[in-house]
């Protein structure tokens, strides 16, 4: 069985030429829509001339589902609207908040996993899901902070927004990773209790220790190559699960598009790979 | 309110605070624990620094005139006060040069307000609607009775600002240079306006003088081709009237063309 989408990099400006010119294989292209709610111009047009060669995932940052606050109901309406415009194959958020009170505050903060949490934030993924009429990935963020009130751990939790809403999963390899040692967890464990059949997306990047508090403190930062480690918790999970849609993400410290394009082959030849292996167990 | 609406008050409170460890005293036993962590600086640090990037990013023209380390420092104060309202980071800074109109610091620059304006218009017109662009042409083909009463409608990406003091479009149009030094030494040292649009797939800008930006002003307040030159006139009576509107045309400022009384527009308009 061949997948529709094999791995896939994230659309940068300074990569919109060669994200033109690199053969339509497979391959995808993943973006903020944030970066592409505006009335016109040529950020649309190169989104609009990339999407006509390749597919396309939404992935947001700024819906807030962790917010005990419905989601802005503008930002819904521009990402429905752009995603009508692109059709994407994929669209997926965090399971995390970033506006309060009418303020955007960049960056996916945490929060107490409760039950009372879990309810608001199935009622949000249900109100987006809704909108869009499509089910929707949410992604595991990295977490830097020790929580003494969670009452759910963050597998169990995501497990049940798909039980309640029927949404999918976006396992972040390089978060699990990062939280699992920021906060002195097992990476393989979590790794291994993601729900199979859920699991729509997987994401790969690099990170870095914190420039003061050194290796205590990983941040997922975007910004280097995928670390060996991150590789081997993927290929742990697309072993169990199969192949999945896969991204390399990078944001900070951008190399040429031929350097990322080959983190991107690296992760297609293992996808392929245990595809392969997969058909030859069945026959 | 529920408990995750509590911490999240709390939370982004800290978060923006000038000294979070002054908001967590202020804030539930529960969070002042999690801001003494060493970790919550990431996020902190996170959404700072994203702010204050956007804000650097989106004004290339203050940048070059006050340097790296002063518009950090500014973006700094203004970011705090100022928090986005919508996602959209490449969007972020409405409200900088009000800011910067009003900042201490800035108070001996007072042609910096009007480039972080224009640096706004640049970032505004990149983004705009993709309206079609009323052609030259298209004017004279107009039967000269019906052009007193015709209207030309702004492009959306069009914006214009005008200075009676400071020049400007000299300013602006050097420090958007990568190459342009920041030396103002050379520069005459009168009032001018400029003039900002996307005709098609690229922001440019022309500089425009007082009759130009009555004529805009009118065009953009419904008014008629004869009250807009009226008004021109108004602003400069030395104005050559044929060659205002050829600058403003050439520069694609307009979207439409069309006669009042609610006719349909008389002349095509090319699409880009």
């Amino acid at each position: 069985m061949a997948i529709a989408l094999s791995a896939g990099l994230s659309l940068k400006p300074a990569h919109y030429a060669d994200a033109l010119a690199s053969p339509a294989d497979a391959r995808w292209f993943e973006v903020h829509p944030e970066n592409y709610c505006v009335d016109g111009g040529p950020r649309l047009a190169w989104l609009d001339a990339v999407r006509a060669r390749h597919p396309l995932s939404l992935h947001g940052v700024s819906l807030s589902l962790a917010s005990d606050e419905r989601p802005d109901e503008t930002r819904l309406a521009r990402l429905v609207a752009l995603a009508r415009r692109v059709e994407p194959a994929l669209i997926s958020e965090h399971l995390a908040w970033s506006s309060w009170r009418g303020a955007y505050l960049p960056d996916l903060l945490p929060f107490p996993r409760t039950r009372e949490a879990l309810d608001r934030i199935a009622a949000n993924v249900s109100i987006v899901q809704d909108a869009l009429k499509r089910a929707i990935a949410i992604e595991n963020p990295s977490q830097y902070l020790a929580f003494d009130d969670h009452e759910i751990d963050e597998v169990a939790f995501l497990s049940e927004l798909v039980r309640r809403t029927g949404c999918r999963l976006l396992v972040d390899v390089n978060n699990v990773y990062v939280s699992a040692r920021n906060l002195g967890l097992d990476a393989a464990a979590i790794v291994d209790a993601f729900p199979a059949d859920a699991v729509a997306e997987i994401h790969l990047a690099g990170h870095a220790a914190d420039p003061r508090l050194g290796e205590s403190l990983l941040v997922d930062t975007h910004d280097a190559p995928v670390a060996p480690a991150v590789w081997a918790l993927f290929a742990r999970l697309v072993a169990r699960i199969g192949p999945r849609p896969s991204l390399i993400e990078r944001d900070g410290n951008l190399p040429t598009h031929a350097e990322l394009d080959a983190e991107r082959a690296r992760a297609a030849a293992h996808l392929s790979a245990v595809d392969e292996r997969a058909a030859e167990a069945i026959a | 309110m529920s408990a995750l609406g509590r911490f999240q008050d709390a939370f982004a409170c800290a978060l923006l605070a000038n000294d979070p460890s002054s908001a967590s005293g202020a804030a539930p036993r529960d969070l002042s624990a999690l801001v003494r962590q060493p970790a919550f600086a990431v996020y902190r640090n996170t959404v700072h620094g994203g702010l204050i990037d956007a804000i650097v990013a989106n004004h290339p023209a203050v940048e070059r005139l006050v340097g790296d380390e002063w518009l950090r420092a500014a973006a700094a104060v203004f970011v705090r006060s100022h928090p986005p309202t919508h996602p959209t980071l490449a969007d972020y800074g409405e409200g900088f040069d009000r800011f910067l109109a009003g900042f201490g610091p800035a108070s001996a620059m007072p042609y910096l307000p009007l480039v972080a304006r224009l640096d706004r218009a640049w970032t505004e017109a990149h983004a705009a609607r993709d309206d079609p662009v009323v052609d030259p042409a298209s004017m004279t083909a107009l039967a000269p009775e019906r052009l007193a009463d015709a209207l030309l409608v702004p492009h959306a990406a069009s914006r214009w600002v005008r200075s009676d003091e400071h020049p400007i479009h000299a300013l602006w149009t050097r420090s958007r240079d990568p190459d342009g030094g920041n030396d103002l030494a050379d520069v005459a040292w009168r009032g001018e306006g400029v003039l900002v649009t996307r005709p098609i797939d690229a922001v440019r800008w022309i500089g425009i003088g007082p009759a130009h930006c009555a004529f805009l002003d009118a065009c953009a307040a419904g008014r008629p081709l004869a009250e807009a030159a009226g008004g021109a006139l108004d602003a400069d009576g030395s104005t050559d009237l044929a060659r205002l509107m050829a600058d403003l045309l050439d520069a694609g400022a307009f979207a439409r063309l069309s006669v009042a009384h609610g006719s349909a527009p008389v002349a095509p308009t090319t699409f880009p």
